[in-house]
């Protein structure tokens, strides 16, 4: 269990983390979902033992993460958003740096490159320099790398960023195998909603607060069940008269509305007939993390991504 | 669980640290080569063409301006190995080093020790490739020269260490290069000695460390007017007290964050 209370941080007035508490079930794959400078990377950071709040508290299977790092960072295993590879070196050689982090050596830590290396798919490139490995190939690295001391715990960092959607489907089964048969808890941080999808359980956090959590399908079981995305040019006008004509509220989004119906089907055809020269399109989708985002914020995740150029 | 134990594997952290550093090093033959001949060149023209213009002294400028251009091949090597540390910290390999479990003192030792090998490794060769040439120095004590070099390369590698860790971008550690290595340099006897000089150049280069290593060195090569053993105990009391600093800041969670 992992219980984390009340972290509090600020980079001079700007308060990136603003009373953060976090339970996490062993076993858990715990998501950590957020536009860029929503908090999300400061949290990352001090989950992973590398910066130390300026207020709040939290317990690590046990141990408490700030004054006993060293025994929590036993436990811990991390895939770093940039790898921490050195490029200059092999992946063998990356590895054995790792080991003598840890410190393992002799077989043992010969035997744990080879199984780890194997059991990824990369063995076979094990002489080659990390520079010269495409971006999936060298997460696959940095995981091997992570799981070297057999940690309880793996944080991840943006995961699938930087790679195609092949190397992110292949990436997260390895991450559920490993979540299934290790019972390897696995917190990941990310602004994907395809990966929060993934998650068995999530927060979504804005500007460094928690604005909800749960499964994601307990998390879109609280909205309607699907949406009218409307695609134009012209949302202020076309939003004011379905406001005035269906009396409910339609929402901006990037590329135009979107509106919420307890009768989607049926306010769908109405505006297909009624607007039908002025808008690109008129579609429906079911409930998704996005219109999570958009319900407690009123904001779209896509504004919130853009509106803010924070460096992560 | 595991049993692995970061205590017993401390030395080992230490030693793959310092390793890294030089395999990293012969694997980029631009920096070689870049270490060696920059200084060279640097020595030969400013030793020649001042030497020529000023050579009022028995003594040729080529040869007072070798000691100096050691130490400069040692800044060289020492700030180029410790600068990488800058990008490293941020996203590369040195964060798993953090999140590990390794004692905060041995990170700063075993890359301070790297860059430090590689600086004497270079100066050594440029000190053979001087030799070739026919550079030659009466009262030699070449176990002094190894020891003059060997501290010269510590005090440079901690000091790049604790000035890349406190700055987020490269730019500013070039402005602090600029600012703070390169007038250490120009002050520390390698272009012009202390005497003659006005009281507060004196005072300046009284104060700075590196005098203390221009000192030790030029004695190691005859200089028979500097004081060897004063010098040397000055560097080593220097380099200890700017590593324990480096340990303390890397031990500090909360001063520099992305």
């Amino acid at each position: 269990m992992i219980e984390v209370k009340n972290l509090e941080f600020s980079y001079g007035k700007r308060k990136v983390l603003n009373g953060v508490s976090l339970k996490i079930p062993d076993g858990a794959v715990f998501g950590m979902l957020g536009p860029n400078g929503s908090g999300k990377t400061t949290l990352f950071r001090i989950l992973s033992t590398l910066l130390a709040p300026e207020k709040g508290s939290a317990t690590w299977l046990g141990h408490d993460l700030f004054s006993e790092a060293s025994a929590v960072r036993e436990t811990l295993g991390i895939v770093f958003q940039y790898p921490s590879l050195d490029a200059q070196l092999t992946v063998e050689e990356n590895l054995k740096c790792q080991g003598a982090l840890y410190g393992l050596r002799g077989a043992d830590l010969t035997g744990r490159i080879e199984a780890r290396l194997k059991k990824l798919g990369v063995w076979d490139r094990r002489k080659d320099k990390v520079k010269n490995l495409s971006g999936g190939l060298k997460r696959r690295v940095e995981l091997a790398k992570a799981l070297l001391h057999d940690p309880q715990v793996l944080l991840l960092d943006e995961p699938s960023t930087g790679l195609d959607p092949r190397a992110r489907a292949e990436f997260w089964d390895f991450l559920s195998e490993l979540n299934r048969d290790k019972k390897m808890t696995m917190l990941v941080t990310t602004h994907l909603m395809e990966e929060a999808e993934k998650c068995s359980q999530l927060v979504i956090l804005d500007e460094g607060r928690i604005i909800a959590e749960g499964s994601p399908a307990a998390l879109k079981s609280d909205l309607s069940p699907g949406f009218i995305s409307i695609e134009t040019s012209d949302a202020a006008e076309i939003g004011a008269e379905i406001a005035s004509h269906f009396g409910v509220r339609a929402e901006k989004t990037g590329r135009g509305l979107r509106v919420e119906h307890a009768e989607p089907q049926k306010v769908m055809t109405e505006i297909m007939a009624r607007f039908s020269g002025r808008v690109e399109s008129v579609a429906f989708h079911k409930a998704s993390l996005e219109d999570v985002f958009l319900k407690k914020t009123g904001r779209s995740f896509e504004s919130a991504e853009e509106g803010k150029h924070v460096k992560k | 669980m595991s049993k692995n134990n970061p205590q017993k594997g401390r030395w080992g952290a230490v030693g793959m640290l310092w390793l890294r550093e030089i395999v990293r090093f012969y694997r980029q033959p631009a920096r070689v080569a870049a270490a060696i001949l920059s200084p060279f060149l640097f020595w030969f023209l400013i030793g020649s063409g001042v030497g020529r213009s000023f050579s009022a002294s028995g003594e040729s400028y080529l040869n007072y301006f070798f000691p100096g251009s050691i130490l400069l091949v040692i800044l060289f090597a020492a700030v180029f190995s410790t600068i990488s540390i800058i990008e490293d910290r941020r996203e590369g390999f040195l964060q798993a080093v953090m999140a590990s479990p390794v004692s905060r003192a041995s990170i700063p030792l075993g890359k301070i020790l790297g860059s430090a090998t590689l600086a004497f490794l270079q100066s050594g060769l440029f000190i053979l490739l001087a030799w070739v040439t026919g550079i030659r120095f009466s009262g030699v004590n070449p176990f002094e020269i190894a020891a003059a070099v060997a501290l010269a390369s510590l005090l440079f590698s901690t000091l790049g260490f604790l000035m890349a860790w406190q700055f987020r971008s490269v730019q500013g550690f070039h402005a602090m290069m600029n600012m703070l290595l390169m007038p250490m340099w120009f002050l520390s006897g390698a272009l012009f000695p202390a005497e003659g000089a006005s009281v507060w150049i004196q005072f300046l280069m009284a104060i700075n460390p590196l005098y203390y290593g221009h000192q030790f060195l030029s004695a190691a090569f005859g200089n028979t007017a500097a004081d060897a053993s004063g010098s040397a105990l000055i560097m080593s009391v220097s380099v200890l007290v700017l590593w324990i600093l480096a340990a303390l800041q890397v031990a500090k969670k909360r001063g520099m964050d992305s």
